[in-house]
């Protein structure tokens, strides 16, 4: 049995409808991963640091505030800034069609709008982190 | 070797790459541990134990914050249960811990039990030296939410907080053997619920009689206090801390300090020793002799104490 993978899930931000992140992790504790759970409000400085002492391989941010384009770049350069440019970054929750690729440019891997199966993210996350 | 340096002088990211390391387990991780043992034994190691939900994650991150206030440097171990079917795990107690987020005098790992019973995992023994040796003078670590034979914490931590609740049990539960006994302190916390009192007094009555922990003299020189908290907003807790830091000086002045590093040294050879022959005698006797031997033990031809006895009569051959 190989080493599980490590997934920190987190919301950044205010919005406090955690549902989603919660459903998330719960499917990949089910897939076999090690899911640290970090709740809400978090900043991104909390999930740069979490990730870091957790030594993560990738993180999963949901956002249902519509501060996704504010967040994520925050997130995405407090991990490069910390050495962690390694760690893969989805993201899950309300993002409007034409900021998808913006958030992809910046290096999120993974996008997930409502109605994203659990499957498919937990599949995804397997590709992505093969390797790891 | 190149990681451990850097993880034991500051590089916090090489201490986590570390962690993971002996997580993991490996010849790597072995020989990491060979140079990190030597930095090692000079952090007070305390343990945080009791039934889900009790309180303790919260009860942790009030401890650490009153330690920082102190100027003490806090490294934590959180423990929580692997799935026995995916394997897999949630590991939710930083929800609990982010009013230690951003300092760094304090560093804070979830750890997943993968399989091993006893109320901590496997490595947690060994991660507990590697942040003692990158120079945490306090590691506290978290078992998963014990029932009554989740002891283990016992034989790691130098002090054993064992964390109450009101409405969980009535005095027979406080009577029964297992987790009171390994208490060096009690704590009753969300003691402003109704009943705290009553928990409190039956705890009272249950050490009285019964609880001695090995560690502490048998004399019952130690008896466990029996404190009322309400974690959530800190009330009770500084005369947590002020017990912990009572019981370390009693350990010290009474000698059982060395008592109790030699019962922890015994129990973890031991306890290596166990997995490392285990190891051995599988790869000698190899899956297919294993599995003919599980499968006449099915069969009822034979009792698996027998078809022990000719595994190892294979290892003296």
């Amino acid at each position: 049995m190989g080493k599980p993978l490590r997934i920190l899930i987190a919301k950044p931000g205010l919005d406090g409808h955690d549902r989603g992140a919660k459903v998330v992790a719960r499917a990949l504790r089910d897939a076999g991963m090690e899911v640290i759970y970090a709740g809400l409000r978090q900043t991104p400085e909390m999930i740069v640091e979490a990730a870091l002492q957790e030594d993560v391989d990738g993180i999963g941010l949901s956002i249902l505030s519509g501060a996704h384009m504010t967040l994520v770049p925050k997130v995405l350069r407090g991990l490069r800034e910390a050495g962690l440019e390694h760690v893969k970054v989805f993201v899950g929750g309300i993002i409007p069609d034409e900021d998808v690729p913006v958030l992809r440019e910046m290096g999120v891997v993974g996008i997930f709008g409502p109605g994203s199966s659990t499957q498919a993210i937990v599949e995804f996350i397997r590709q992505q982190l093969a390797g790891s | 070797m190149e990681l451990v340096t850097q993880a034991l002088t500051g590089n916090r990211y090489a201490l986590a790459r570390l962690i993971s390391l002996i997580e993991d387990d490996g010849p790597e991780a072995r020989a990491a541990l060979q140079t990190v043992y030597p930095h090692t034994g000079r952090a007070y190691v305390v343990g945080v134990t009791g039934a889900p939900g009790t309180g303790k994650s919260t009860l942790v991150n009030e401890l650490a914050k009153l330690w920082r206030s102190r100027d003490t440097t806090v490294g934590i171990v959180a423990v929580d249960p692997s799935s026995p079917f995916s394997s897999g795990a949630l590991l939710g107690d930083r929800v609990r811990m982010h009013d230690l987020v951003g300092d760094p005098g304090v560093f804070i790992r979830s750890m997943a039990t993968r399989g091993h019973p006893g109320g901590l995992a496997r490595a947690t023994g060994d991660v507990v030296k590697v942040l003692d040796a990158a120079g945490f003078a306090i590691v506290l670590i978290e078992t998963v939410g014990a029932g009554q034979a989740e002891v283990e914490i016992a034989r790691t931590a130098h002090t054993v907080i064992v964390v109450e609740a009101p409405g969980l049990g009535d005095e027979v539960q406080a009577l029964k053997a297992g987790l009171l006994e390994i208490a060096d302190v009690l704590v009753v916390n969300k003691a402003d619920r109704p009943g705290a009192a009553q928990t409190a007094l039956a705890l009272e009555m249950a050490v009285g009689r019964y609880a001695v922990n090995p560690g502490n003299q048998a004399d019952g020189s130690w008896r466990p206090p029996i404190l009322q908290t309400v974690a959530l907003n800190g009330t009770g807790v500084p005369e947590v801390l002020e017990a912990i830091e009572k019981h370390r000086l009693y350990l010290h002045t009474t000698g059982r300090w060395a008592q109790r590093e030699h019962m922890r040294a015994r129990a973890e050879l031991l306890s290596v020793l166990q997995q490392e022959l285990l190891q051995l005698i599988l790869t000698r006797v190899g899956e297919e002799q294993l599995q003919h031997l599980i499968r006449r033990i099915v069969a009822r031809e034979i009792d698996a104490h027998s078809a022990a006895q000719t595994l190892l009569s294979l290892l003296e051959a």
